[in-house]
């Protein structure tokens, strides 16, 4: 296991990632895949850390979790607030400031 | 072949598979499941790269919490809606996965060779300060100090934020009971509907959970017997069938009495 093999397992994750922003429609699911994203970012950093000895890329991997945590609780109560006003999690349904 | 590579070709095709289904599944729950799977495995993998701090705040902040908050609100909005395959722009699944296409060949090309030296290893970092743990406090709170002070005040901003969202004021004021009564009694004399409460559901010698219906008399079912949830999910029992087999081995075992009798 090189550094060049969890560098593509990275890309790859994040690329399945961006594939479901683009491709579902389902706000919840577009969001998780935004979450899958930012793992692969981390598997990156970890991985980056490993090569170089150095601690600072788990911690940098450690403040992208709590900053993930903050924005899926912000994200997920607008996702929430969405679908009280439209009843739907289709990205699709708010449209209201499209021309 | 170390323990560290085992891990990451078992690890890392089941992510990839996790990545896959969070993708590819029509329903919302699957995909959560899949997404909390993969979460599981990058906790492994991040367990045998060194970072077993970090292999447990994946578990815990990932897998533990935020999963859960999506499932949470994957059922309050309701979880019998699939997604619609329908696209709304023409052409567009098509050209995401060539768009994806070209950003995965992208990156591995940019990073393919860029990094050929083996890794150095965690093992004097990690010694500096006794562990793992010790050394990642350290740096959090020797030269990273400011950013997890400002983390603080992030999540602070975070949860004062949900709350001010996820509150919502009344359209309509709450009706009480006695104007509950009356208006039961209101569609009652103009529309026949019945005042009382709703049938239980049937409770049938094979089965009687919540998703079967109770029957009639006459041997159809009662649509209000069950939540319109499970009916439009599809989850409902078929009683009649069920309520066939009864009747089946129910004469089967009179017949044999009958012929004893004789």
């Amino acid at each position: 296991m090189t550094t060049e093999n969890l560098l593509i397992l990275a890309a790859v994750i994040f690329t399945i990632g961006a594939v479901g922003v683009m491709l579902r429609r389902n706000a919840l699911v577009a969001f998780m895949s935004v979450e899958l994203m930012l793992n692969a970012a981390n598997l990156a950093m970890v991985a980056f850390a490993l090569a170089r000895g150095g601690l600072d890329g788990q911690v940098a991997s450690f403040f992208v979790m709590v900053v993930a945590a903050a924005e899926v609780v912000v994200g997920l109560s607008i996702i929430m607030t969405i679908f009280r006003t439209r009843r739907s999690t289709s990205v699709d349904a708010a449209s209201l400031l499209k021309l | 072949m170390t323990g560290a590579d085992v891990a990451f070709w078992i690890c890392g095709p089941l992510m990839v598979l996790g990545g896959l289904g969070l993708v590819l599944f029509r329903k919302a729950v699957y995909s959560a499941l899949s997404m909390a799977f993969a979460m599981l495995n990058l906790a492994a993998l991040y367990l045998a790269l060194d970072a077993p701090f970090l292999g447990a705040v994946q578990i815990i902040v990932y897998t533990g919490a935020i999963m859960m908050l999506f499932l949470f609100v994957l059922m309050l909005v309701g979880v019998d809606t699939p997604d619609s395959v329908v696209e709304t722009l023409r052409g567009q699944r098509v050209l995401s996965v060539v768009a994806a296409a070209g950003m995965l060949a992208l990156i591995i090309l940019g990073i393919g060779g860029s990094v050929t030296a083996a890794p150095v290893g965690l093992q004097t970092a990690n010694s500096a300060y006794g562990g793992n743990v010790e050394g990642l406090a350290a740096l959090i709170f020797g030269r990273y100090v400011f950013a997890f002070e400002l983390t603080s005040a992030l999540l602070i901003t975070a949860a004062v934020g949900a709350m001010v969202l996820a509150h919502h004021r009344r359209v309509h004021r709450k009706l009480g009971q006695a104007e509950l009564a009356d208006a039961r009694m209101k569609a009652y004399a103009e529309t026949g509907a019945h005042p009382g409460s709703l049938p239980n559901s049937g409770v049938l010698a094979r089965h009687n959970s919540i998703a079967t219906p109770a029957l009639l008399p006459d041997g159809t079912i009662a649509p209000e017997s069950i939540s319109p949830t499970l009916a439009g999910r599809g989850a409902d029992v078929d009683a009649p069938a069920l309520s066939d087999v009864t009747a089946r081995t129910f004469r089967a075992v009179e017949r044999v009495v009958e012929e004893e009798e004789q």
